[in-house]
């Protein structure tokens, strides 16, 4: 008998800490492993493969910037590829919405509600020079802290190019 | 004599069961947080409830508001098909959910009138991977893939499975 409550009570601990700890990623901040070398000099380049990527750095993310999509030139965020939706990608944040913004020779405009997201790392990044603008209400979460591997802990800076947009 | 009337003060202030309070208090706490974490995990994951409005899906919707159930699995699973009724994030405005009838998954072809208020001009077009084709059902009035085009799957919210109507209408009406 002891044995069950004691069983019983360890389930319902579990499940509550459980709830919590999804509802507190959800909402508030969550801490994310980033593969793949799309965003080298910010973040570590890795494998995408089992053993390369255990290297990568693991990230805090905020979510609090969901409340009310609003973010600036420069931010890292957190997406859900506009071509697969099970896919995360960590790309940085460009141009926002109602900005003109020149790709190679061409200049476009960003839709409402849109924005365009960039790779640190240009020559081997699957980005908005190869999708589009993506959808705001795409966007998951904004990196803020690099916290693995001890030598890299740091904030996230956040880098514009101005020189590519055009507000009109 | 101030210094008496203030350690009468402390010696009533330490009759007072604090820590049970105390206790007490971080007990209510503790149950309230739990509460919120299980609504949000079920509201999330599970089904919620949302009210939805306005002409565009005319009519399946009300155009006064219409209370829908709404589950959260089919989208997390890639379970939508041609038919559903779905609630996304506007493509144009990340702060607004809009309701729409899915009408094409990817790889699909859709053909729709362009303007049907117009003229019978149509347009025929491949939707991409990972989007769906949303259109609302009345045509003359919605704000939907025929403008904005095809969306991301990754902007569904849940789908409408049963509908609250509660409707105060004279039955004469009908």
């Amino acid at each position: 008998m002891g044995t069950l409550n004691y069983l019983w009570l360890l389930t319902r601990k579990s499940v509550t800490g459980a709830l919590f700890g999804i509802t507190v990623s959800d909402r508030y901040l969550t801490v994310s492993p980033v593969r793949g070398n799309s965003m080298h000099p910010t973040f570590a380049s890795s494998s995408t493969t089992f053993p390369g990527y255990l290297k990568g750095d693991l990230v805090l993310i905020e979510r609090f910037c969901l409340h009310d999509f609003k973010f600036s030139h420069g931010d890292v965020v957190i997406f859900q590829s506009p071509s697969n939706h099970k896919q995360i990608y960590v790309k940085r944040l460009i141009a926002l919405p109602g900005e003109w913004i020149r790709v190679s020779s061409d200049m476009l405009k960003i839709p409402d509600g849109h924005c365009w997201v960039e790779g640190d790392n240009s020559s081997s990044s699957l980005d908005s020079r190869y999708f589009g603008p993506i959808p705001l209400g795409l966007i998951r979460g904004r990196v803020t802290h690099v916290i693995w591997p001890p030598q890299r802990v740091g904030k996230v800076e956040r880098k514009m190019k101005p020189e590519r947009i055009y507000q009109d | 004599m101030a210094a008496g009337r203030f350690s009468s003060l402390f010696r009533r202030a330490a009759t007072v069961p604090w820590s049970s309070i105390a206790g007490e208090a971080f007990d209510r706490v503790v149950l309230v947080a739990k509460t919120v974490c299980f609504v949000h995990v079920i509201n999330n994951y599970v089904c919620s409830i949302a009210l939805v409005r306005g002409p565009s899906m005319l009519p399946t919707i009300n155009i006064t508001g219409d209370i829908v159930a709404v589950e959260r699995i089919s989208p997390r699973w890639s379970l939508i098909s041609v038919g559903d009724i779905i609630l996304l994030r506007s493509p144009e405005n990340p702060m607004k959910t809009v309701t729409k009838r899915v009408l094409g998954l990817e790889g699909d072809t859709v053909t729709f009138l362009v303007d049907p208020a117009k003229g019978f001009s149509s347009k025929t077009v491949l939707v991409p991977k990972g989007h769906v084709w949303v259109q609302g059902d009345n045509i003359y009035e919605s704000r939907d893939s025929r403008q904005f085009g095809p969306v991301p799957y990754g902007l569904i919210q849940g789908r409408a499975f049963c509908r609250v109507r509660f409707s105060f209408e004279p039955l004469f009406t009908y």
